[in-house]
């Protein structure tokens, strides 16, 4: 083991995954930061898009645009399913049927029944290859200004289609959270009476809010599995956490708190990752490599900590915009 | 004191509860809202005069908010219809209440604490059309509307003291400030009909004199104002016509000079005795007398005796003192 676990970490901020988290963390804002939804299922957002678009495009084999669109389809039904009969209700009742609504597609997937389409426990494989066929990139390998990040031509193709959601994502967020559209939806999280008595449909700003960002995360999903096989035990409860740690990281009603959150998140994971694996093999600490991967989440978790405590609005957030207060 | 609307303008008929208005804005009619066993409202016909200042009274639990929220639609009836300007409310949502030209405030302030006062006001707009998810991408669809509004708001932020704080966000501002801008705030749509519930609750009687000012201009901008409130002294001074609520039902209405001496209204507030001073041998000894009741009398007569005061006789006339104000001790909620 030497220094390469510093490039290791770097190339985190490169990340696909790095920025399907970010991009479902953005759609977890426009609820929770910017609306007040309470929706503990956005990991059943990112499974339903990405079952939505690899069933199509391996099993039905629809070509990438359909395949695409049937992710934002699948996300947008989700999210109506859910949202029409909770989002009258106080918030409590979208969050118990968010965590249930993930929890049932996910074991629903598993199901030998469903097999056939969804490749029950195994999940699905082979969802790129639509993708990887229209890469303008030339077939290679190349590195990023001569440091050891070095990636082939479909991982540097993901890295810019991923990232690219990410920053339209961001612009989206961007654009109507300054517009009288945020404003109501804002007014929503602060008093959801209180804008009704102004004259504003809340019911069906609140169904929008859930779509967009159910959206984002059914997105969030697509670019999840691109770089890797379909798992249906990817998208569990923990998944949502993860989220939920990596938006309060960044700040909670922010544009690039999910994006900044998403990094810190992953490259702490990696970095504590090198350093224990190097602390072991100095025989400095007293642990075996595999407790090296639940310890990570411990530093993580005492970081969130120490941000409750120091920094409770996130690295972006205004103190105004406070979650824990 | 602010020119009052004359009773002649209001009604013609003899008023008991539920008297026809020559000209009224709202009509309710067999409105009943029960929660449980409880029957909170009960209205059997209840007329809100245009362009005047009605108030709501009666005592805690009268269920004058409750049938507040049933007129603007936050909560549903278990029977009755009522009207807005000649359209049926039944079923209507709030925001399509709202939309129509009926806007209330809330007994506890709602501010929206994480916005600023300015965004607070543009909240209150209608017709900006940058409320819609698509268009809102665009700003130049919606930057003129934008203006527009934001010119209103801070006309009416002059008009209430408040446009120094326009940046401010609405968590800091005082108590009486916050009910001040949540009216403001309402009346950013233009309403014919503001429904202030308790506007003057918790608010500083430094400020109380000009929030009585701001509904009074209400009037005279050609606005119907119906409010909810504890303080005797505003509703003597700026309201035209008085409901009493009592158990749910209206036991009394009229103008603020007779209303306050119906029998009806001081025996919801305080039973029959409210002038009766219990704390006196003479003002238990009336209450026996009225109470016909020789065993309470020799009681408080040998109490008397033993505290070697003279027992006089005393009259049968129990004291209705009608100028006396009969909420004095009733505490605010």
């Amino acid at each position: 083991m030497n220094g390469n676990f510093i490039w290791l970490a770097i190339g985190q901020i490169f990340d696909p995954t790095v920025a399907a988290y970010a991009l479902a963390t953005i759609g977890l804002v426009i609820h929770f930061g910017f609306t007040g939804l309470l929706n503990f299922g956005q990991a059943g957002f990112m499974a339903v898009g990405g079952y939505a678009f690899a069933i199509t495009s391996v099993i039905y084999d629809w070509p990438l645009w359909g395949s695409f669109l049937a992710a934002i389809v699948a996300a947008t039904v989700f999210a109506l399913i859910l949202g029409i009969p909770t989002l009258r209700l106080r918030a409590d009742y979208l969050s118990i049927v968010t965590i249930a609504a993930a929890e049932i597609i996910r074991l629903s997937v598993k199901t030998p029944e469903f097999s056939d389409v969804t490749g029950g426990s195994e999940g699905i494989n082979g969802a790129a290859r639509a993708f990887n066929d229209v890469n303008p990139l030339p077939d290679g390998r190349f590195g990023l200004m001569g440091t050891p990040l070095v990636y082939n031509q479909d991982q540097w193709w993901i890295r810019i289609v991923g990232w690219g959601l990410v920053a339209l994502a961001c612009l989206l967020v961007f654009l109507l959270m300054r517009s009288p559209w945020g404003r109501v939806i804002m007014g929503i999280r602060e008093d959801e009476d209180a804008v009704r008595s102004l004259g504003k449909n809340v019911f069906s700003y609140k169904i929008q809010a859930l779509i967009l960002g159910g959206v984002l995360g059914g997105l969030a999903g697509v670019v999840f599995i691109l770089p890797r096989s379909l798992q249906p035990d990817n998208y569990g409860t923990q998944l949502t956490f993860f989220l939920y740690t990596i938006m309060l990281l960044g700040g909670a009603a922010t544009v690039f708190g999910p994006v900044v959150g998403s990094i810190i998140f992953w490259v702490t994971l990696s970095l504590t990752d090198g350093l224990l694996s190097l602390g072991i093999e100095a025989g400095v600490l007293p642990l075996t490599t595999t407790q090296t991967g639940p310890i990570r989440f411990i530093v993580v978790g005492v970081a969130l900590m120490l941000l409750v405590i120091f920094r409770p609005q996130g690295i972006f957030g205004k103190k105004k915009d406070l979650h824990f207060a | 004191m602010p020119e009052k609307t004359l009773v002649s303008d209001i009604t013609d008929d003899v008023i008991v509860p539920g008297v026809k208005k020559k000209d009224p804005i709202v009509v309710a009619h067999a409105v009943s809202r029960r929660f449980g066993g409880l029957t909170a409202v009960d209205v059997a016909h209840l007329e809100i005069p245009r362009g005047s200042i009605t108030a709501l009274i009666g005592p805690n639990g009268a269920g004058k908010t409750t049938f507040f929220n049933l007129l603007t639609g936050f909560d549903k009836p278990n029977t009755g219809n009522w009207t807005f300007k000649g359209k049926s409310l039944a079923g209507v949502p709030a925001f399509k209440v709202s939309r129509m030209g009926m806007v209330r405030t809330f007994q506890l302030t709602k501010a929206l604490s994480g916005m600023t006062v300015l965004e607070n006001m543009r909240l209150g707009a209608t017709k900006q059309g940058g409320e819609n998810i698509f268009v809102s991408l665009f700003k130049p669809l919606w930057k003129a509307k934008e203006d527009e509004i934001t010119e209103r708001a801070m006309q009416l932020l002059a008009k209430f003291k408040l446009d120094t704080k326009k940046d401010d966000y609405a968590s800091s501002l005082s108590g009486g400030q916050k009910k001040l801008l949540e009216m403001a705030r309402a009346l950013m749509s233009s309403p014919e009909l503001v429904m202030l519930d308790e506007p003057m609750a918790g608010v500083n009687p430094a400020l109380t004199q000009s929030l009585l000012g701001h509904i009074v201009n209400l009037k005279d901008e050609g606005m119907t104002v119906l409010f909810v409130e504890h303080d005797m002294h505003m509703v003597n001074t700026i309201a035209d016509w008085v409901v009493v609520m009592a158990e749910g039902k209206v036991v009394a209405e009229g103008p603020p000079s007779t209303v306050m001496s119906d029998p009806a209204v001081i025996d919801a507030y305080l039973g029959a005795h409210h002038a009766t001073d219990l704390g006196t041998i003479e003002g238990q000894l009336e209450v026996a007398e009225d109470m016909e009741s020789d065993l309470i009398r020799s009681e408080v007569e040998q109490d008397a005796e033993a505290a070697g005061i003279t027992v006089q006789s005393h009259g049968a006339s129990t004291t209705t003192d009608a100028a006396s104000t009969p909420v004095d001790g009733e505490e605010k909620k």
